[in-house]
């Protein structure tokens, strides 16, 4: 009972970090630094979104209700995703930092939820373990041309993992410092510390102030209107 | 071939319309009852993120409404859709439409080390060398490439 409990907050750790974080990208939109990369970051978001919305229709389906219900009818205090998601875009830099963290952070769960017990489970994993690749790829080859680029590219990127670091707690694992680490010395930039010090989680319910903020504007639209199509 | 297999055959995607959902690969089962009324198709999504996906299961069921009294159309996540699993027909169909379709890694796309798997050639002039100018494009399946024969630029379906 006790891991089948446990599996089910995975589930929506990882359902809204995927939510969370697709909004956050879909901000950049019609502003990023350059058209490719407003098409990448568009891509990533409706990827993400199409993730998250493989896990709430299940959870959802357990509950009783939709993934309408859960994404746009839940307080903050309900959301699960890690703080890391939920984080302001800031400039280029810290995008692609945060981005680099969470696409490792995925890595590492789609590969643990190949053997998922759950089918439905797997197969959004077996999915996504793939289009995570691509993510992934794309974030860590920023961040070496950020790292190791111009002086002004470099403060940036170093400033982001500096504000970033701490809010890895809820996605480091050891596999999470295998992803991250040779980035970041291919990038030039020095390893922080394993054992920083680091925010407390999400699983309580507590949010930094910038979830609500955000979710305002996401659920704004089904709040207005509810069951709202079109 | 049944009636079904040729009204879905008729379906494009609405991405790729030079595509059929069935050379898209993502109708995994076709069933008819005994007499012949009721079908129910199995489709696996594409990209998780696809906005074509709901169009194609809509477009899927108004096609064979057409012939049958009774439509079922369910969605199977696993084992999840490939670009292995499209047709012979679909690769040509895809350079006739000025896109190069995938090519197949032997290694895994899992391997972060590995290089992405990169068009055999370009779909204009048929020259290999080509470069990429973007890892991702016009909808979530491709990615913008040049021709460095040609100069033209193209859209390449990545492998998943």
């Amino acid at each position: 009972m006790a891991s089948a409990t446990s599996e089910r907050s995975d589930l929506l750790k990882v359902a809204d970090g995927c939510l969370v974080l697709s909004h956050r990208l879909s901000e950049w939109m019609s502003k990023a630094p350059t058209m490719e990369e407003d098409v990448a970051l568009g891509n990533i978001a409706l990827d993400l979104l199409g993730q998250a919305r493989g896990l709430l229709q299940h959870f959802a389906a357990a509950l009783d209700t939709d993934e309408d219900q859960l994404a746009y009818f839940r307080e903050p205090q309900e959301f699960r995703n890690p703080l890391l998601c939920e984080l302001p875009n800031g400039d280029f830099a810290h995008t692609i930092v945060r981005q680099l963290f969470a696409d490792a952070w995925l890595h590492n769960v789609w590969h643990d939820w190949l053997s998922a017990d759950d089918a439905t489970v797997r197969g959004v994993a077996e999915k996504a373990v793939k289009e995570n690749a691509y993510h992934l790829r794309h974030s860590s080859s920023w961040l070496v041309r950020l790292g190791d680029g111009t002086d002004e590219s470099r403060r940036r990127t170093l400033a982001a993992v500096d504000a970033l670091w701490p809010y890895r707690g809820e996605v480091a694992t050891a596999g999470w410092y295998d992803v991250i680490e040779p980035v970041l010395v291919e990038a030039t930039l020095p390893l922080p510390p394993r054992d920083a010090w680091t925010q407390r989680s999400s699983a309580d319910g507590w949010h930094t102030e910038h979830l609500g903020y955000l979710l305002a504007e996401m659920q704004s639209l089904a709040r207005a209107h509810p069951g709202a199509s079109w | 071939m049944s009636r079904a297999w040729q009204l879905l055959a008729t379906v494009p995607d609405p991405e790729i319309p030079v595509l059929s959902v069935v050379d898209l690969g993502v109708v995994r089962a076709v069933e008819e009852s005994a007499d012949g009324r009721t079908v129910s198709v199995t489709l696996t999504p594409t990209y998780s993120g696809c906005p074509a996906t709901d169009v194609i299961a809509r477009d899927v069921r108004a096609a064979l409404e057409a012939a049958y009294d009774e439509v079922q159309v369910r969605t199977q996540l696993s084992p999840a859709w490939t670009t292995a699993w499209m047709s012979e027909a679909a690769q040509d169909k895809l350079r006739g439409f000025g896109i190069a379709p995938p090519t197949h890694n032997t290694l895994p796309l899992l391997d972060l080390n590995a290089d992405p798997s990169r068009p055999e050639r370009c779909p204009q002039c048929g020259a290999s060398d080509v470069e990429e100018l973007a890892g991702f494009g016009s909808t979530p399946c491709k990615a913008l490439w040049r021709c460095r024969s040609c100069r033209e630029p193209f859209d390449y379906f990545k492998q998943l």
